[in-house]
């Protein structure tokens, strides 16, 4: 039997992208935590280009980017699809997909930047949340998949999780439900799934690892 | 039902480009229309809402935006004709990454070879360089990206080919001279009609980056 193993950062959400795509296809695999600050040689030796996680070991072939390993995942073990089947709709899911990875590197970028800067990557956030209420979420559908998520919703995980944590430790208000209502539907939705609400970072654990990461963020700026 | 198929671009645009080969490669008669990016269509605004930016694919009334979205779209629906993507998930994968990393890297870096100027091009340049290499080291001695044939990759890259005349002129610095084998697998590719066909002259690209730094002031 294949093996799969994951190497991943319990804070990172695009290593949950790939831990609920793997769980929601029952697919049994070996979760390696890393530490970002001193990288195991096999993490540098599977990916030696960007020398990041998630990475994914199937029969020991590795595959980087969490989008090209969902994609692989979705193709590999066809049951519970995570894209559509018809070009044009799954063409349009490939979109906001892109737009998600695109746009989510914004929301790290809030914790790591402070005063003018951060006023700045706070308004971009808030653009983005308004593309994504004005044109993803039309139709009333429940989830970006439809009745059941799929590699979308998996893709705005960061939307869903992260921002609400990153803002309460900056003490930023940019999503407030009753400006964003569809995606404040989404968000409740897509938490009370059970593969995501189960397989989440506790938001307390979050905080104090924030709280640390932004002390050395300072210490080394004013350094 | 006849297909019907039309591309919004802009003749410069790498993006664009990719688009270009696809539907050349796979032998689809489409009708192109080029933009004014200063004066955009209403057909694009309302093709593309969310980014206002070409490519936009329409296939039977329905867009497709981002280039590399349009290829994967264009090799799935036009399927029995000469395959861009490897049926392999995993060499599938590895085509993905590749083409990711060139869209992460080429065009960004590029930009700031021709926008930049002292130590910020400098960096640029050398930044740039050290990516093609790894283009090129990952190419090693296959003809294309795509193994015996063009591939994803190669569509993905190639277009950035008709913008190195102009890098080099702004960069003062010669790509040829550092990435040899990167070049001979360009102008291998040069030969194929479908990209031939669909990338611009690089002096008329050179003359296009003239005025862009001329309109933005850039020295």
């Amino acid at each position: 039997m294949a093996v799969v193993k994951l190497f991943g950062a319990w804070l990172s959400p695009y290593c949950y992208r790939v831990i609920w795509a793997l769980k929601l296809k029952g697919i049994a695999y070996e979760y390696i935590e890393e530490d970002l600050s001193n990288k195991s040689p096999l993490l540098l030796q599977y990916n030696p280009i960007h020398k990041k996680i998630p990475v994914l070991l199937h029969d020991d072939k590795p595959i980087c980017e969490s989008t090209v390993i969902l994609r692989y995942i979705d193709e590999i073990w066809p049951q519970n699809p995570l894209l559509p089947a018809d070009p044009h709709e799954r063409a349009v899911a490939l979109f906001w997909i892109k737009f998600a990875d695109d746009k989510s590197p914004l929301i790290s970028k809030l914790f790591r930047t402070d005063g003018e800067e951060q006023q700045a990557v706070a308004k971009e956030c808030f653009e983005m949340l308004e593309v994504l209420e004005e044109h993803a979420l039309i139709g009333g559908k429940k989830f970006f998949g439809g009745d059941e998520i799929n590699m979308v919703d998996i893709a705005f995980c960061s939307v869903a999780h992260w921002l609400g944590v990153i803002e309460d430790f900056a003490g930023l208000k940019i999503f407030e439900p009753h400006k964003f209502p569809r995606l404040n539907s989404w968000i409740q939705n897509f938490k009370s799934v059970p593969v995501i609400k189960d397989n989440l970072p506790d938001t307390d654990k979050m905080l104090a690892l924030l709280k640390r990461r932004r002390e050395m963020l300072l210490a080394s700026k004013s350094s | 039902m006849a297909e019907e198929v039309v591309l919004l671009d802009f003749r410069p645009s790498p993006f664009g480009m990719r688009s270009r080969i696809a539907l050349a490669e796979k032998g689809i008669k489409y009708e192109y229309k080029e933009e004014d990016l200063r004066n955009k269509s209403a057909l694009l605004l309302q093709m593309n809402p969310v980014h206002k930016k070409i490519p936009v694919l329409i296939h039977n009334g329905k867009p497709v935006c981002e280039s590399l979205i349009q290829v994967q779209y264009i090799d799935e629906v036009w399927h029995d004709k000469a395959p861009l993507l490897p049926s392999d998930p995993y060499q599938k994968a590895t085509a993905r990454f590749w083409a990711d990393y060139v869209d992460k890297k080429i065009y960004d870096l590029g930009s700031r070879v021709w926008k930049t100027k002292g130590e910020e091009q400098a960096t640029a340049k050398k930044e740039f360089i050290e990516t093609l290499k790894l283009m090129e080291k990952e190419l090693g001695d296959k003809p294309y990206f795509g193994g015996e044939s063009l591939g994803y990759v190669d569509v993905a890259f190639i277009p950035f080919y008709s913008w190195f005349y102009a890098y080099e002129k702004c960069g003062n610095f010669s790509i040829e001279a550092e990435c040899p084998k990167l070049i001979a697998w360009a102008k291998r590719c040069m030969q194929k009609e479908s990209v031939a066909k669909s990338l611009p002259d690089q002096q008329k690209v050179y003359d296009f980056i003239l005025e862009m730094k001329k309109r933005f002031g850039i020295e």
